[in-house]
């Protein structure tokens, strides 16, 4: 008997769900744990066919404006990033509230708790109530899926953005979904209010009274919700809230998936509050499991935390950091956590490394020749990629990895402490995504800070997708106003050591700002070529890419 | 039907693969699956696992408890190892023996070899070595599927129909020659478990 379900990942099951909701473009920057659902987009034929929009933006806050556009002249629009992405297009995400929609927006984040990949681990549920937002989140690949066509209705009803938040371990996690059938698109069509989406104060203060007065209505959607439910069961000493994928650890703890608590299982916010209410009047205490944050748990308890008994991460029933477990939930329900052997002392860490034939490696190698070994550690800043890896041994090259773009602004910052040399090393993509602006700063003043934009031809760490910088970064930093004089490129090649660091010695002796692009294509998109999984050279691609 | 399985291995090795053609024989095989990989920073050389559950009802937690798998798949022996807190009082090891040596502290070849002869119920062959021997150099991954096959109760004509799946593209003679692979992986698995 074969299974009719898809087996995908909760990202793929967000894009399948969107595209057979009659999306008409997504719209994101690469970002672990969120970068599959652009992936699948891009592979899918079903998109190729609708010529649905699939290209990479340039980062967070251009995809939501672009999606908001899109929503604007009446298409369903879908922005997708992961959790720090959504502090780049805060701004645009925020106002969007204000604004509200015309065709269906959802803007999905893909939150990373125990930062498998990330630089911490905040909970986008935050965000959306600062937003006054509602928000969806999924427990399971299947609810992902219904969740975007639920999410577009509900967008277009109440006309505003929609959060559908999920986490690492949804997001990349494989599972049987069972499709719909598709819907087809929205026609193009105006807003009906020309000045819906103009925010100037007048009319910014009558949109902001009206996403207050929708909140009844929001919550009223969220207690009929589908995907909000109360489960009774016979022992009312205690009651279970269950948040995203905490029901499964709940149900796995039980031989036939039931608790005998009763329980509340939350996926559509504003929470529910007349059901949180009827465990309060009926249970001794309540046990909140979340992934993320103690969302839920902080509202339930309030500023007094008189009220109710309440347990979860914030009185360490459950651990106050990191992704839910199993064991942790077993621990919680007041069950024995059984663990197999210990792991022997032999076993050694295993952290990851730059690949053998990594470009940064070579560009490492002679910044410390020419950096470290002479100023000593600490003037070396750097970004969010592949390239930070040369904190670790056996370079210990870079001294910072703090957000997108950061590496020269905070050069920028140290220079004007009178710190020399101070140096910036950010990825291509990088760059393009929120160093350009940074350069621009230390231009206008002529910051002595020399940059070096680590060209990779790809967005490497989130496995090579395209970058915007492909064959444009000189014209760039050119039309930057960086000096012909202090820009170069240069081959990273073992050849060409000793002219690499020559070239850095020359330009950390200029008070200025210098630019220096060692280019080398990045040995795995490389190799993906070589094998003939992509046949297309970022040469060719520069023309313009789907 | 349940089995719950940890996937190890080095980012790059393959375990993906892996997870590919045991998931395909699943579905083939009618049963259910929940699959949780890693992927990102962990990529790029680091240590990677990842959780496959197979059953033939409903599948709660994307996760394998710690203590609650029935194996523990890798293509590393050291790897291996890692991943013991995960196996249950039941569960069997299948390993590669051949390791993959890219930290400077990797363990001296005695302690690692004194570790696994220590595991009560292990298979250990040298997946490296079928997969030279077949002129599939690129195949170890799937000759320690086919070890791992005999513990799965899952038809072994399905292990077969996955991997002719994820090989098709590649044609016949990449996937005969996987098929060998796999099927060597099974036979001396045969043997090792004895």
């Amino acid at each position: 008997m074969k299974n009719e379900a898809k087996l995908l990942l909760g990202d793929e099951a967000i894009a399948q769900g969107a595209l057979d909701a009659g999306i008409s473009g997504f719209y994101a920057y690469p970002g672990t744990p969120s970068t599959e659902i652009m992936e699948y987009v891009q592979r899918s034929r079903q998109a190729a066919e609708r010529d649905v929009h699939r290209a990479w933006s340039a980062n967070e806050k251009t995809a939501v404006e672009s999606a908001l556009g899109m929503s604007y002249a009446g298409k369903r629009a879908m922005a997708c990033m992961k959790h720090v992405g959504l502090n780049v297009a805060a701004d645009p995400f925020i106002n969007s509230a204000i604004t509200g929609v015309n065709g269906g927006l959802i803007i999905t984040v893909a939150d990373d708790p125990s930062m498998h990949s990330s630089q911490n681990e905040q909970d986008s549920r935050f965000y959306g109530k600062f937003a006054l937002l509602p928000m969806l989140e999924p427990s399971n690949q299947q609810e992902a899926y219904d969740m975007c066509r639920h999410g577009f209705d509900l967008s277009e009803a109440v006309k505003l953005p929609v959060l559908l938040r999920i986490t690492t371990r949804l997001a990349h996690s494989r599972s049987g979904v069972k499709p719909r059938a598709a819907l087809s698109e929205l026609p193009l069509r105006l807003p009906e209010d020309m000045r819906q989406f103009v925010l100037l104060p007048a009319i910014a203060r009558r949109r902001y009274r009206r996403l207050i007065e929708l909140q009844p209505l929001l919550m009223q959607a969220a207690q009929e919700s589908p995907f909000n439910f109360y489960e009774d069961g016979p022992d009312r000493s205690m009651g279970i809230v269950v948040c995203g994928l905490g029901i499964n650890y709940v149900r796995e703890s039980f031989p036939d998936g039931r608790p005998p608590h009763p329980l509340l299982k939350i996926g559509q916010y504003p929470i529910p509050v007349n059901q949180l209410a009827r465990m309060a009047d009926e249970c001794g205490r309540i046990l909140v499991v979340e992934e993320g944050m103690p969302f839920v748990e902080e509202a339930l308890r309030g500023s007094l935390n008189r009220c109710v008994d309440v347990r979860g991460r914030m009185d360490g029933t459950l651990p106050p950091d990191g992704e839910l477990t199993p064991n942790h939930v077993r621990v919680a329900l007041g069950m024995n956590s059984r663990g197999g052997e210990p792991v022997p002392d032999i076993v050694r860490m295993r952290p990851p490394a730059l690949c053998r034939g990594c470009s940064h490696a070579d560009t490492y190698k002679a910044l410390n020749e020419v950096v470290k070994n002479v100023y000593g550690d600490g003037h070396v800043f750097s970004d969010i990629g592949c390239y930070t890896l040369g904190a670790l041994p056996p370079f210990e090259a870079v001294n910072s990895c703090v957000d997108m773009g950061a590496s020269i602004t905070m050069a920028k910052g140290a220079a004007d402490a009178g710190m020399r040399p101070a140096i910036a090393v950010i990825g291509d993509s990088t760059f393009c995504h929120s160093g350009m602006t940074g350069l621009l700063d230390a231009v206008i003043e002529n910051t002595p800070i020399l940059v070096m934009i680590l060209d990779n031809s790809a967005t490497a760490m989130t496995g090579g997708q395209d970058s915007h910088a492909f064959g444009r970064l000189e014209k760039i930093c050119m039309g930057l106003g960086v000096e012909r004089d202090h820009l170069h490129l240069i081959n990273p090649v073992p050849k060409n050591h000793n002219d690499f660091t020559a070239l850095i010695r020359r330009e950390l002796d200029y008070e200025g700002v210098s630019v220096i692009i060692p280019t080398r294509e990045c040995i795995q998109t490389l190799k993906k070529r070589s094998r003939g999984k992509s046949t297309v050279s970022p040469a060719e691609k520069q023309g313009g890419r789907q | 039907m349940k089995c719950d399985i940890i996937l190890a291995g080095v980012g790059g090795q393959g375990i993906l693969s892996i997870a590919t053609v045991l998931g395909y024989a699943a579905i083939e095989s009618g049963l259910t699956l929940k699959q949780a990989e890693v992927h990102g920073m962990s990529q790029r050389g680091g240590a990677v696992q990842s959780h496959l559950r197979i059953a033939d009802g409903v599948i709660h937690s994307d996760l394998v408890a710690l203590g609650g798998a029935d194996l523990v798949i890798s293509v590393e022996p050291m790897e291996a190892l890692r991943y013991l807190p995960w196996l249950g009082p039941e569960g069997w090891v299948v390993t590669n023996t051949t390791p993959f040596v890219n930290i400077p502290d990797y363990p001296q070849e005695d302690e690692l070899s004194e570790s696994l002869e220590a595991l009560p119920r292990k298979v250990a062959i040298d997946a490296d070595s079928i997969a030279r021997e077949a002129g599939n150099p690129r195949g170890m991954n799937m000759a320690i599927t086919g070890a791992a096959s005999l513990f799965i109760d899952i038809p072994f004509d399905k292990m077969e129909a996955g991997v002719r799946a994820i090989f098709a593209r590649k044609g016949e003679e990449v996937v005969n020659k996987n098929l060998a692979v796999l099927r060597e992986g099974r036979r001396q698995a045969e043997v090792a478990r004895g």
